[in-house]
């Protein structure tokens, strides 16, 4: 189905490059200034905001400023925030970390409820289980992230206050409270991926019941519990992981929403904040790191489903 | 999905005893936590706009100048001033002080850090302090600074920003850097900072006024959202919130642990009529001042602060509020009158419905507030349509003047020159319907060379009386500052400014 | 692949009604068809439905909670927060449908554009493609949601330009299974078009899995709507919609819950129905799945 992998490595410079042209022509087709929003309280001083953005070189044409910035980025240098002067590959490697251990325990909790429930609905197809199952994949797709998390504040932070609503520590300060403080958003995350891994789990589970090994394990005396777990599940977990990886990417953008609702300092807001703040350089940092990391975690996901999957390689 | 929701509370509920929030005073070192409304931009006097940056200067960063909680203005780094004449200021600076490098503050420091703000690029004070002609060390506790035009308003700059005095070696090796890591001569140094998560500041043992402090650190933790300020301060997170929203007084007050601190502030939110930006000032209301004083009649200021701010916020028909030296008592928030407003109407020789586009930036509360003067303008015969609209988008079809009528805050200053030069004499950036009258012009001219308050308010009185015939600019309401706190937190002097001064605050023994 | 290969070319119809009746027997499928028909009347009924106007302000009742007169409540400015569920439905649906027609507009003709002409044009296509897909989803809406200016109608512009990618997938794949099969040869053979092939045997062929597709589609342009209304940029008050609601309730979590479960809740619903009706029309539709 997919090119050869040498091809597709080839493929991610253009696409690559077409996600900086997309994303800074998009800027640029915002309305808003980034000088008036970095003078903020001064920008009632006309001269002011007229100096800004001659020093942010705001003047110059957009294809000058888009050359410009790939001639720096070609250099490895990502730029500095225009409203934090910090350099944004520093504000990436702060942030990136908080959203990938959001993203981690989000996949965690994702494994934790998909895979059981796929297993469950697969062995028992057809009863109550099966159904239950179902609906706990229909939930984790159909309950939108943000409300989920302003109900779980509302219960178990203001109600039952067992848990923080914020306040992000890291996992190397207080391994505890780091986890304290994200589980609630990481749950949340976690939850729509879940439903997706639940349905592929499920369709393995069902394919690989039916394949010849399973049928012998079964001839051969073992107990139905033993046949599941170390043959059939064995079997279908493998192309539920590299399915898996590819939800990676849904786990970055929707860390978005949810690192807004639950105020989780990580990647996504860092983004949000500068496209409402017209902070171009971090914008156009961030999604470039980011769809970096997409594309490659895509590419790694298809090379490894090639190589366990050898039927479709080079098809 | 309930059983679901329940689901998670229970598997949540298994490790939460575990992960009890950690308690706020733990033993050792005494951390002050301050939650802020928003994160801050760059950490550089010189190149900073944001309001909540002024309050971590606050705690890192003393002033030539400050304000007390009655807006008289006292000294810090400098012990006196004394005018020479209209046009020669001369500051005695404070002995002793040391920046936090261990670098002498003296004169030089302060005319360096003055430079700074007029001659780099990207400086945002330069339009605060560029009526400097020039400054002359003394002595190296004295300096004169020289201005271009008497301007009365020149003292108050060196209370706000401007009157930050940066360490000049560290400020002239990191220049534009400045920020990331900056020196000051505040009571705590600034250790470290994750945007949007917290700045952390040390206490700075050398501090000429150490004795005032009684923490060993100061963490600012920027929360958006202000169900989650809430939370925090309940859960003991926070030790205090620069910013309560009028909605969550209640809950803070009913909690045995807080306390509710308010005090009237110096912001001003109000109308922004496109009187005179472009093509779509040609619209009714644009053109007739009838209508905008219909429309300002129409609004009940004291309902919409009932509804949307639990009637906690104070009514205005003027930029400086009651709690300003510059407030002139004689200019009353309007009071609604339909009937009055209806025969403005007429008059105008319109015919109802008159169709009003306001702008609005989309954060809830305005929203709220706009959703609410739509209704109390429509009997007079105006149709609202609401634009709300992203705040920096908001802001750049403001200056275009793609607008006809624009709701918007401003933080406000202690002297009146800051909350009314820049949006009322035109050709200044916060007049952005680019109201003109050359008598309004020329009046804030003159206050800024008037030089005692009681002139200057005679004189800001006949611009608001102009202001409330030309209605360029229709006054809302002034917010109130809220902050919560701990109840074991004492100490606390609040200032209208809502500038948070540690000096003087200390935890219950 | 065997078992697509076997199916004859389309005959006028017929699949469609097989696949219908199918569709009419599977249970969860035709339980989701009913939400949304509820839905859809609640949409097009609710001057008849909504106990009071959805914009009619009482500056007495404000943030009162459910009660015989106020089912589910007053919101922050004192309007019914029934009346104002029963009306959003309004931008919710025209939002979710929309913006999946849009989004097919667009990707539909550019996948099977791609997929039928292959070579270089493909490769074009698919670059941009992956490169959309690689821009976070709701930073891609947001920057065009500010860019067009935040209102419904653009929020539905900007949600169908970020969902297009997917449906020009959709349709490149379909295309492409189609194009191997022997009636499209024969039919070069014979001496077509391409573009008249293109028309007359690849899009019946591919508007199985585009309808799938779609109705899973408008499930999350929904969601979309509503994360963008709010985030402030979707439909203008005081016209309701969900997810500016919940923006809107968000400040009184802890005094009027309220207000933010019953439009989740409606969303919610919303979105399991058509959740729970692709899913059906997957299953009957679907050849590869029934293999």
């Amino acid at each position: 189905m997919q090119a050869p992998i040498g091809a597709r490595l080839l493929h991610l410079v253009p696409t690559i490059l077409l996600v900086t042209i997309i994303v800074f022509a998009l800027q640029h087709l915002m309305p808003g200034d980034p000088a008036v929003m970095m003078a903020g309280e001064a920008a009632g001083d006309p001269h002011v905001v007229a100096q800004i953005r001659a020093q942010m070189m705001l003047d110059q044409p957009v294809w000058w400023q888009y050359l410009h910035w790939l001639d720096e980025v070609l250099q490895g240098n990502l730029g500095y925030s225009w409203r934090l002067t910090s350099p944004v590959l520093v504000l990436i490697a702060q942030k990136l970390p908080v959203t990938l251990q959001l993203a981690a325990m989000a996949f965690f909790f994702a494994v934790a409820i998909g895979v059981p429930a796929g297993v469950v609905s697969a062995v028992k197809q057809g009863t109550a289980w099966d159904w239950a199952a179902n609906a706990i994949g229909l939930f984790g797709l159909s309950i939108p992230t943000f409300w989920l998390g302003i109900v779980l504040i509302l219960l178990v932070s203001v109600d039952l206050g067992w848990l923080p609503p914020s306040g992000y520590v890291p996992l190397t300060q207080d391994p505890l409270r780091s986890l304290a403080t994200t589980i609630m958003p990481s749950f949340v995350l976690g939850n729509a991926i879940a439903a997706i891994l639940m349905r592929h789990t499920r369709s393995a589970m069902l394919t690989a019941l039916s394949q010849d090994y399973v049928r012998t394990a079964r001839a051969k005396g073992l107990t139905e519990q033993r046949v599941v777990i170390r043959h059939a599940l064995r079997n279908a977990l493998i192309p539920v992981v590299t399915l898996g990886g590819l939800q990676l990417g849904t786990l970055l953008s929707g860390a978005v929403l949810t690192e807004q609702v639950f105020d989780v300092p990580g990647i996504g807001k860092l983004v949000v904040d500068a496209v409402f703040n017209r902070d171009y350089p971090v914008i156009q940092g961030v999604v470039l790191v980011t769809g970096l990391l997409y594309i490659l975690i895509n590419l790694a996901t298809d090379i490894l489903y090639a190589v366990i999957n050898p039927r479709l390689r080079g098809g | 999905m309930r059983a679901m929701v329940f689901a998670a509370a229970m598997l949540l509920g298994f490790v939460a005893p575990t992960l009890a929030p950690a308690p706020a005073l733990a033993a050792g070192p005494t951390t002050l936590r301050i939650g802020l409304r928003e994160d801050p931009d760059i950490l550089d006097p010189t190149l900073s706009g944001s309001y909540v940056g002024r309050i971590v200067y606050a705690g890192m960063c003393d002033k030539l100048f400050d304000y007390d909680p009655k807006l008289d203005i006292v000294p810090q780094l400098a012990t006196s001033y004394s005018w020479k004449d209209p046009t020669h200021l001369i500051l005695h600076l404070r002995a002793g002080v040391l920046f936090q490098d261990g670098e002498k503050m003296d004169a030089d420091s302060v005319k360096y850090t003055l430079n700074r703000d007029l001659t780099m690029p990207r400086s945002l004070r330069k339009g605060q302090i560029n009526d400097i002609a020039a400054m002359n060390v003394i002595d190296p506790l004295t300096l004169e600074i020289v201005l271009k035009q008497p301007n009365s308003a020149f003292l108050a700059q060196l209370a706000g920003r401007p009157g930050i005095v940066l360490a000049p070696k560290a400020a002239e090796q990191e220049g534009d850097k400045f920020g990331l890591h900056p020196v000051c001569a505040g009571p705590f140094r600034f250790v470290q900072r994750i945007p949007q998560q917290k700045i952390v500041l040390e206490r700075f043992k050398r501090y000429w006024n150490a004795k005032a402090i009684h923490f060993d650190r100061l963490e600012y933790i920027p929360i958006v959202n202000s169900a989650v300020t809430l939370a925090n301060l309940q859960a003991g997170a926070l030790d205090m919130a620069e910013y309560v929203v009028p909605t969550d007084v209640a809950a803070v007050e009913k909690d045995p642990k807080l306390r509710i601190a308010m005090d009237t502030s110096l912001a001003n939110y109000g109308i922004t009529f496109n009187v005179g930006n472009g093509p779509e000032a040609k619209s009714p209301i644009g053109e007739s001042a009838d209508l905008r004083r219909a429309f300002d009649l129409s609004i009940d200021r004291n309902a919409l602060i009932h509804v949307v701010f639990n009637g906690l916020y104070t009514p205005i028909g003027q930029a400086n509020p009651p709690s300003s030296k510059f407030f002139v008592p004689s200019v009353q928030p309007t009071k609604r009158d339909i009937a009055a407003a209806k025969k403005l109407v007429a008059a105008s020789g319109i015919k109802p419905p008159i169709d009003v586009t306001l702008m609005v930036s989309n954060s809830p509360d305005i929203l709220q507030a706009a959703q609410v003067i739509q209704a109390m303008v429509q009997p007079a015969g105006f149709n609202v349509k609401i634009q709300a609209t992203e705040f920096a988008s908001s802001l750049a079809a403001a200056r275009a003047g793609h607008f006809q009528a624009y709701m918007i805050q401003w933080s406000g200053r202690a002297d009146a020159d800051g909350n009314m030069y820049s949006f009322l004499h035109s050709g200044y950036g916060f007049n952005y319907g680019h109201y003109s009258n050359p008598e309004v012009d020329k009046l804030l001219d003159q206050a800024r060379i008037a030089q005692t308050v009681p002139e200057r308010v005679a004189i800001y009185a006949k611009i608001w009386k102009i202001e409330q015939q030309d209605m360029p600019v229709s006054y809302l309401w002034s917010p109130k500052n809220i902050v919560g706190l701990k109840k074991s937190l004492l100490g606390f002097k609040q200032v209208p400014d809502g500038i948070i001064r540690v000096q003087g605050m200390h935890f219950a023994k | 692949m065997s078992a697509s290969i076997a199916q004859s070319p389309p005959a006028a119809h017929s699949p469609f009604r097989i696949g219908l009746r199918r569709f009419l027997r599977h249970r969860t499928g035709m339980l989701g068809l009913v939400l949304i028909v509820v839905f859809i009347v609640t949409a097009l009924a609710a001057p008849l439905i909504a106990p009071y106007s959805p914009i009619a302000t009482d500056w007495n009742a404000i943030r009162i909670g459910p009660s015989l007169a106020h089912w589910m409540g007053t919101d922050e400015i004192g309007r019914d927060e029934m009346s104002r569920v029963i009306w959003g439905a309004r931008a919710s649906l025209a939002a979710g449908v929309v913006a999946v027609l849009i989004a097919a507009a667009i990707g539909v003709p550019a996948g099977v554009l791609a997929g039928f002409a292959g070579g270089r044009t493909d490769a074009i296509l698919s670059r941009i493609v992956d490169a959309m897909l690689a821009i976070p989803f709701l930073i891609l809406a947001i920057a065009l949601a500010a860019f067009l200016g935040p209102n419904l109608r653009n929020a539905m512009i900007a949600i169908g330009i970020s969902s297009a990618p997917v449906f020009m997938r959709v349709a490149r794949a379909a295309t492409m299974d189609v194009k191997t099969q022997d009636f499209i040869e024969a039919a070069i053979a014979v001496g077509n078009p391409p573009w008249r092939t293109a028309l007359r045997h690849v899009v019946p062929n591919i508007v199985a899995p585009v309808l799938v597709q779609g109705t899973l589609s408008v499930a999350t342009a929904i969601i979309a709507e509503a994360s963008l209304s709010f985030l402030g940029l979707g439909e203008q008050p005081p016209q309701p919609s969900w997810g500016s609601m919940l923006n809107a309730a968000q400040q009184f979590l802890t005094q009027a819950p309220w207000l933010a479960i019953f439009p989740g809740l409606a969303i919610f619903l919303v979105v399991l129905g058509f959740n729970l009706m692709g899913d059906g029309l997957r299953d009957v539709l679907d050849r590869r799945r029934r293999g």
